[in-house]
């Protein structure tokens, strides 16, 4: 860490994220007296969790589509009072691509802002904190790539943001404790939701007895869930799954079978559902790219952090679903422990072992809870064998279920990178983030997290140019063009 | 029967007019592309490279490039995150976007 007055020239930490463990991180460091850049890709803080109708839209009842709305009233007051004090600057619509180890220590993180995210934008900090979250995964099955077939969370981000919906019918199907709000939202909205389809058999919860006793509140949830899908006569289908999505130019119905213990489908049980929209989902994946190039050791498919939700990176901490998809309230209780981590350490002052107990013990309770889930919300049993050679499972580059199990019978691919050279699935746009689990599945491999250099596409010419001035005047380093003063290279 | 705009009790300025294909449609101040597409009644807007397949919005966060868009003449823009203004033209996206 550079010597720096105290003030202006207080240690400077970049959180990346501004979802609820990026907040969290946020308000915890700024109240300890570091300085924070806060990147977020959104116009509005909040994440996907928190996501809000877009400014203009003028909503009076934003919190209709939300649970906990309090709490994040309360981070967004939070964040103004440290933006208003100087002790916050938050850089919206910044799409950070990469976050690099500079040659004087620091971290330089590179971002890519204005109209068409063409632009630009390089912050300079003492440490970084990653708070980068997650995405959706969906298993395809044959129909999926029909328009009006989103992913759970992309309906939900939609309607959250937009207000809008796809169509006046939708089936909400896959696994997971997503698949809840989603349905109950679309439903508020006064979307006809005809069936939530859940391949697991979430009865199987109670027998978890001790975890859930521990989630008082987590019950509560479930059961105002439960209530409000009785009271829009959702009908709730466990242990099905989608098997097909019909249509020719746009989704028009779903078939749903019944699932036996062996992931067969149960014969006589398959039943076709008419809808506009399909919301589906299979759980969510860490965000781990911008980790990954900084060194960072994963664990799993997520980043490792140790108790103060440092990686093994020094200056590095990351917190919330990169570290382990567990839910907005154990990402809350992640992203406090690491701004505290962060401002202890960025201040000279490592906290002692037990710095925070109420935060580790919500933590601790969190991730019990959220591994029951996970042992409960597991795949559809059986779904690789009900993808037909036709479907198209990476979505980008067209790749068909066929070529993929032929690289692997004919061409004998061993392993998920194989499969990629001999069929380019994984090669395009999404860079694998929606086919990779798929593919590892259809080729018989365990899924690891792809590497990828850079978290985003970059333009070519603003990767020529990136890192130019890095150590020099600072003089592309945005802070000094926003003028407030806190240049990140300042005194450099 | 409730519209989401109502649950959320939301009173946007007044509608503008953008054009898809040369075709006027209506957008709510705040909307992105996809928003309004949707709003239209509008599901898919891309034709993919290889086979010519429609396409829209699918992860509706930015992640899956699926809902490509050609945004005053700019191709492959994401329309679940491209904001839309007064008078802008969106134009259906097929092949890699570009002439070729």
């Amino acid at each position: 860490m550079t010597d720096r007055c105290p003030g202006r020239d207080a240690p400077h930490l970049a959180v990346i994220g501004a979802g609820p463990a990026g907040l969290a991180a946020a308000l915890a460091a700024a109240a300890r007296g570091v300085r924070v850049t806060l990147l977020d890709a959104e116009p509005e803080a909040g994440g996907q969790f928190y996501r809000q109708p877009a400014a203009a839209l003028r909503a009076r009842r934003p919190q209709a589509l939300h649970h906990q709305w309090r709490t994040f009233a309360r981070l967004r007051h939070g964040l103004a009072r440290h933006i208003a004090a100087g002790r916050v600057r938050h850089a919206r619509e910044h799409h950070v691509w990469f976050a690099e180890r500079a040659p004087d220590g620091g971290f330089t993180v590179h971002a890519l802002t204005g109209p068409g995210r063409g632009d630009p934008a390089e912050v300079r900090a003492d440490a970084v904190l990653l708070a980068t979250g997650g995405h959706e995964t969906v298993l395809p099955f044959p129909g999926w790539t029909l328009p009006g077939v989103v992913t759970a969370g992309g309906a939900q981000a939609m309607l959250k943001a937009g207000l809008v919906t796809s169509g006046n019918t939708a089936v909400v199907a896959g696994t997971g404790p997503l698949l809840l709000p989603v349905a109950t939202g679309l439903a508020a909205a006064g979307v006809d939701v005809r069936a939530l389809v859940e391949s697991a058999d979430p009865g199987a919860l109670p027998r978890q007895a001790r975890a859930l006793a521990a989630q008082p509140g987590k019950l509560a949830e479930g059961a105002l869930y439960a209530g409000q899908l009785l009271r829009h006569r959702v009908r709730v289908l466990t242990r099905h799954t989608v098997v097909e999505a019909h249509g020719t130019e746009r989704l028009e119905a779903v078939t749903v079978a019944a699932l036996d213990a062996g992931g067969r489908t149960r014969p006589g049980t398959a039943r076709r559902i008419a809808c506009a929209t399909l919301a589906v989902g299979h759980g969510m994946l860490p965000h781990t790219d911008l980790a990954d190039a900084l060194g960072c050791r994963l664990a799993g498919p997520a980043v490792h952090a140790d108790d103060e939700q440092r990686t093994d990176v020094p200056g590095v901490w990351a917190a919330g679903e990169c570290t382990g998809v567990g839910g907005a309230a154990l990402s809350l209780a992640e992203g406090h422990i690491a701004g505290r981590s962060a401002a202890a350490r960025l201040l000279g002052a490592p906290p002692g072992p037990d710095a925070w107990p109420e935060a580790a013990r919500t933590r601790a309770r969190l991730r019990a809870f959220s591994a029951v889930l996970d042992a409960v919300y597991t795949p559809p049993p059986g779904w690789g064998e009900r993808v037909t050679d036709a479907t198209v499972v990476c979505r980008c580059e067209e790749v068909t279920a066929g070529a993929i199990r032929a690289s692997v019978r004919e061409l004998g691919a061993g392993d998920v990178r194989t499969v990629k050279l001999l069929t380019r699935a994984g090669m395009g746009w999404c860079q694998g983030r929606m086919c990779a689990p798929a593919v590892a599945g259809l080729a018989g491999c365990a899924f690891t997290p792809s590497r990828r250099p850079f978290a985003r596409p970059v333009p070519l010419g603003v990767l020529a140019r990136a890192g130019e001035d890095a150590g020099g005047d600072g003089g592309r380093a945005e802070d000094q063009g926003e003028g407030d003063g806190r240049a990140a290279g300042a005194g450099g | 029967m409730r519209t989401p705009l109502e649950l959320a009790d939301a009173r946007p300025g007044p509608a503008f007019t953008v054009t898809l294909d040369g075709r006027e449609i209506e957008a709510l101040p705040g909307q992105t592309v996809a928003a309004a597409l949707w709003s239209a009644g509008i599901t898919s807007w891309r034709g993919t490279r290889g086979e010519d397949r429609p396409r829209g919005v699918f992860c509706g966060i930015g992640v899956c490039f699926d809902c490509l868009v050609t945004l005053n003449d700019r191709p492959n823009q994401r329309a679940c995150l491209a904001p839309l203004h007064p008078g802008d033209a969106i134009r259906t996206q097929r092949g890699t976007g570009h002439d070729d």
